[in-house]
């Protein structure tokens, strides 16, 4: 349970790290918080040649909110966005997440953008970014793109950032007036990866809801009032779960039913 | 920017409970095995090193984390604080004391993690509720006790302001 050996370097700015991306590539892992990659590289499922510690930058630093969205900066830590202030105001959802990725020690150091550079199906960030449709902004060398949910998390811990690319920030759209949402979650203990979380955002025309922890991906679907069981039911067939050690496809069906509903009628009763 | 070469030790400067210290390390040098094997610091506790148990956690400027999930060389400049910094000469910290008033530990293996999430908890939730308590304590895995004492010892310690 140790890493294999590697060089470490800490840039003093974002351009120093994208040559540094530029030069080793592959090679070469970004690292924030390193709650996951950390782990990662201490099991050995990931031996990086260089390991770019990104987490004094202060240009990434940065919580904003510009043009409807609420930009998170690739350096601010799951910690540092849950005590923003405005984060109850501007993003609930985010308020409500936030507390159930890892646990009170790995929240301190563990960044945004970094959970969803990991992209594990089970965890909470790429659910949120999925389900409120946000954006993740790359930046290489060659440029700056700017990715949207859908096309950014590409399969099971699998994301479209290429090898001389890193994520620089992660946009999620501010809650709309007249709208609520709700989550929850089954791990087999606080903290630890969900068997199944269920995010719910609804307004009075219908309820948008995420599904993580089934597939490869978070999966999301846009419902009209009033939803009927047989619509939960359908989409937990749909999202296609395996059976693994944490749970069967059965039992994880049965969770997305069940949390599904929950949440649904958490958000339609904020709403009357 | 700094670059430190792989296999090769380099100088890491930090404060260790309050004390200036120093060691050399390779950059794939844990933060944990660094404290224990290099410093001799062996209050803090190695258990999963993955991050997941909770024993070796520690306070890195203030917050409470995994040293599991940190590199010695990251440490470089900072203050490190670990369980064998909250007793004072005359006597056990209040949390240590209420640990052992309500039987909050047994192997005291997962204790000194706990010990340090707790401090940092008490000095900045001075109030905090039974809930957050159990929430800041869900990051620490405790074979024996089954939590109860722990839970009554930092009731016993909390809200007391």
């Amino acid at each position: 349970m140790k890493p294999a050996a590697f060089d470490y370097a800490r840039p003093d700015n974002l351009d120093e790290a994208l040559a540094l991306l530029a030069d080793r590539g592959a090679g070469a892992r970004i690292c924030a918080g390193g709650q996951s990659l950390g782990a990662m590289m201490n099991m050995r499922l990931a031996t990086p040649d260089i390991l770019i510690d990104i987490a004094g930058l202060q240009e990434l630093k940065a919580i904003a909110i510009m043009d409807g969205v609420l930009e998170v900066g690739a350096a601010v830590t799951q910690d540092e966005l849950w005590r923003w202030p405005e984060l109850a105001d501007r993003q609930p959802l985010l308020a409500q997440m936030l507390p159930w990725i890892g646990h009170y020690q790995t929240r301190q150091r563990g960044t945004v953008c970094g959970s969803l550079a990991h992209a594990d199906p089970s965890s909470e960030l790429p659910l949120a970014l999925a389900l409120l449709a946000g954006d993740v902004v790359l930046r290489s060398q060659r440029g700056r793109r700017v990715v949207g949910a859908g096309d950014f998390q590409t399969g099971m811990m699998a994301t479209a950032v290429a090898a001389d690319e890193m994520i620089v920030a992660a946009r999620f759209p501010l809650a709309q007036p007249g709208s609520t949402s709700a989550f929850h979650e089954v791990a087999q203990r606080h903290g630890d990866f969900a068997i199944v979380a269920v995010a719910a955002v609804g307004n009075e025309n219908g309820v948008r809801l995420g599904v993580g922890g089934v597939a490869d991906v978070p999966g999301v679907i846009d419902l009209t009032w009033p939803v009927a069981d047989t619509t939960l039911n359908d989409f937990a067939w749909a999202l296609g779960g395996a059976d693994d050690q944490h749970a069967t496809a059965r039992y994880r069906r049965q969770l997305v039913r069940r949390i599904g509903k929950r949440v649904i009628e958490e958000v339609s009763d904020a709403l009357s | 920017m700094r670059y430190l070469e792989a296999g090769k030790r380099h100088r890491v400067r930090f404060a260790l409970n309050g004390r200036a210290v120093e060691g050399e390390a390779e950059p794939r040098l844990l933060l944990s095995d660094f404290l224990r094997q290099h410093l001799g610091a062996f209050g803090t506790h190695v258990g999963c090193e993955h991050g997941s148990c909770g024993a070796c956690t520690v306070r890195l400027d203030g917050k409470a984390v995994r040293s599991c999930l940190l590199y010695a060389v990251q440490i470089d400049g900072k203050a490190v604080a670990t369980v064998e910094g909250l007793a004072k000469p005359d006597g056990l910290n209040p949390l240590q004391a209420a640990l052992r008033k309500h039987h909050g530990l047994q192997c005291g293996f997962c204790t000194p993690g706990i010990l340090m999430s707790l401090s940092q908890l008490r000095d900045e939730e001075p109030n905090a509720d039974e809930a957050r308590i159990r929430d800041v304590l869900s990051g620490h895995i405790c074979r024996c006790t089954g939590y109860h004492g722990i839970v009554q010892a930092a009731l016993d310690v909390f809200g007391k302001d």
